[in-house]
């Protein structure tokens, strides 16, 4: 799958633009258009799924532009991150799910401790010494410094 | 005029050299820098990884930090794209094109020495032109009506989503996706909720930082994770490589102005921002130079007036931004979101209501470009090791301080999870070749690009006309429309002539 998203990438930009145009436009018929004079709250997100449409073919529709030498900053996909990608992730999420539950001192430490074994050249030891350094870096200066409404450690059930 | 601007002026210093001000715009310069120097982190993920830092700091102290923090990051970019190759911010890219052969020869001290200089005086420049244009412009914008603001904004953003890198289709699609965003939540005219999805936490509409933050650091790290290759020694700078020849300073003195002058140019026009300068700039020298071979080998000139240009342009790019509330790039969208969040909003009265954050952010940038000076000298050795931190630190470490940002915005983990959705999208805009860069454009000017359309209509009582009727609006669509015609025609010219070596401009 990955490789024909990079093969046919336009069709594929123009598709996702193309939808959202879509979603928008079905979305903001439903909010009422007004008039010219008297512009409801429908009128301008409609136009915008419009335009959004209208590029959408336009990108989908221009494959044969593709293969141009400028292109140096096109995302290489042959060799899929999973790994990486699944630790960032899952990094955000173990912060989104701890932070209020156990105390901002175990979100952080599970954060970067789970992101930074996204790395191939990550040892165990070394995230689990950048993950306590970070936290206790955290903590000092968001809860301490700047007085973040996370406390350190949640003690017991809430 | 001069007169009252030299006072004004005299008084921003007088507001800049405040103790808490000019901490602020030290510590804005220092840690600017030191995220701009990190190989991986752009301009945007250092401002707005930043940026809640600065929500507990009184306005004018937090936007002398926040430019601070622009011109430092941009500034560390520079080191990074010259000695790594890796341009984090796009208009650093030319940059790297004579930068780095300059390093593998061993003179990657010199075009240091040399982009500081060069830095400096389009940057005094631009400063100078910011006195002088701003309070013209303002005097202009006074007579603005809805519907001149809004052929200006449509000429901003057509020239922004457009002149960009990548397919221009492409580009608007984008920026009308940030438009789209941008009008997310309650709407100011009749109190609907839109694209809230029925959670009560969109109804204040997407947040920028979260959106800032997903695009411009989720997305990179997940696009960088694994990928970023460890400094392979060979680019140690001391402190006595960075002072240029006298040869070089003699090569670099004409594209030093040269890049000035196009730098403030390209700032003059709404939405070109400094990439385009740099590109033009680059293209310029090539084209002039007697021995155009030498370029993308190690010309200190290739280095030299690029980066002028950066600077001039980027300082031109704060009058609009400033005096009109209409960005010229997605940097600027962020600074002048920031401003809005201090509860200012920027435009035509600005410079009377808030002169203190007007004259003291001028002078502002004076210090802090004297600061930055001061500080890269002795810290070059610094900002060397730095580079030398591997991504796998980096990268888990930003993590947390985008976490933890987002969430301080407004104590809401929602918005933690809504960066997460944003940068899963990003990453799969970068996948398809988009710029995520106009989102941010898009969705600073949506609000109010509707808010002013519906202003004008309801005024004309629905009549389209008032567009061209009105003599100020009609010469902002007839830019906008030389400007698309232009663009078609040097398509369609480099179609026909099948030659591939043109400027760079267009698909930078």
């Amino acid at each position: 799958m990955l490789h024909s998203l990079q093969q046919h990438r336009e069709r594929y930009a123009g598709v996702l633009i193309a939808l959202i145009g879509l979603g928008a436009i079905a979305e903001s018929a439903t909010y009422g258009l007004g008039t010219l004079a008297a512009i409801g709250p429908g009128a301008f997100p409609l136009a915008m799924g419009v335009i959004l449409v209208v590029c959408g073919l336009g990108i989908g529709l221009s494959e044969a532009q593709t293969t141009d030498a400028h292109d140096h900053d096109r995302v290489d996909l042959s060799r899929p991150e999973w790994r990486g990608w699944g630790c960032i992730i899952g990094g955000m999420l173990a912060f989104l799910l701890l932070a209020r539950t156990v105390g901002l001192f175990p979100a952080t430490f599970a954060c970067v401790f789970t992101a930074a074994m996204g790395d191939r050249t990550t040892t165990l030891p070394g995230a689990c010494i950048l993950a306590t350094v970070i936290a206790a870096f955290g903590c000092a200066l968001f809860y301490y410094g700047l007085h973040i409404q996370l406390p350190p450690f949640v003690w017991g059930m809430s | 005029m001069i007169g009252t601007a030299l006072t004004d002026l005299a008084h921003g210093f007088g507001v800049a050299l405040q103790p808490t001000n000019f901490l602020a715009c030290f510590v804005g310069v220092l840690l600017g820098n030191i995220v701009g120097v990190l190989p991986g982190m752009g301009v945007m993920a250092a401002i707005s990884i930043l940026l809640p830092l600065t929500f507990a700091m009184p306005p004018v102290a937090a936007i002398l930090m926040l430019s601070g923090i622009f011109y430092g990051a941009q500034y560390g970019g520079a080191i990074c794209s010259i000695l790594l190759n890796l341009p984090c911010h796009p208009p650093h890219a030319v940059t790297c094109l004579d930068g780095y052969p300059l390093t593998q020869q061993g003179k990657g001290g010199t075009a240091l020495g040399i982009t500081m200089l060069g830095g400096f005086f389009g940057a005094s420049f631009g400063i100078v032109m910011m006195i002088f244009f701003a309070p013209l412009l303002v005097r202009a914008a006074l007579k603005f009506g809805p519907a001149d603001v809004c052929s200006l904004m449509l000429l901003g953003l057509l020239a922004g989503s457009t002149l960009a890198r990548g397919s221009a289709m492409k580009g608007i699609a984008m920026t009308t996706l940030g438009l789209l965003l941008g009008i997310f939540g309650t709407d100011v005219t009749s109190g609907y909720e839109r694209f809230t999805f029925g959670l009560p936490e969109l109804a204040d509409g997407v947040e920028i930082v979260a959106l800032a933050l997903g695009l411009f650091g989720i997305a990179e790290f997940l696009k960088s994770v694994n990928k970023v290759e460890p400094l392979r020694g060979g680019a140690s700078v001391r402190l006595r490589d960075m002072r240029p020849s006298r040869e070089d300073l003699k090569r670099s003195a004409m594209p030093i102005l040269r890049g000035t002058l196009i730098g403030s140019l390209c700032s003059l026009i709404p939405g070109t921002g400094p990439t385009i300068a740099s590109f033009v700039a680059y293209a310029a020298e090539k084209k002039i130079s007697r021995t155009p071979e030498r370029f993308g080998r190690g010309a200190i000139e290739g280095v030299a007036a690029p980066e002028t240009a950066t600077h001039s342009s980027v300082q031109g790019d704060f009058i609009p931004t400033m005096s009109l509330g209409i960005p010229g790039d997605a940097v600027m969208a962020l600074l002048l979101a920031a401003l809005t969040i201090q509860g200012i909003t920027p435009g035509p009265l600005l410079i009377s209501q808030h002169p203190d954050i007007f004259w003291g952010l001028i002078a502002s940038f004076w210090v802090g470009n004297i600061l930055l000076m001061g500080l890269n000298i002795p810290l070059i050795g610094i900002w060397v090791k730095l580079l030398t931190i591997p991504y796998r630190y980096l990268y888990p470490s930003a993590l947390f301080f985008v976490c933890i940002g987002v969430y301080s915005t407004s104590s809401s983990l929602f918005q933690v999870g809504e960066t997460l959705v944003i940068g899963i999208f990003g990453y799969l805009l970068l996948i398809l070749g988009f710029h995520p860069a106009p989102i941010l454009l898009g969705f600073v000017l949506g609000p109010r690009f509707e808010e002013n359309f519906r202003r004008a209509m309801l005024l004309s009582q629905g009549d389209l006309t008032v567009f061209v009727e009105r003599p100020i609006s009609a010469a902002f669509l007839a830019v906008a429309a030389i400007l698309i015609l232009g663009q078609l025609y040097v398509r369609w010219r480099r179609r026909g002539a099948l030659v591939p070596d043109g400027p760079v401009v267009m698909e930078g």
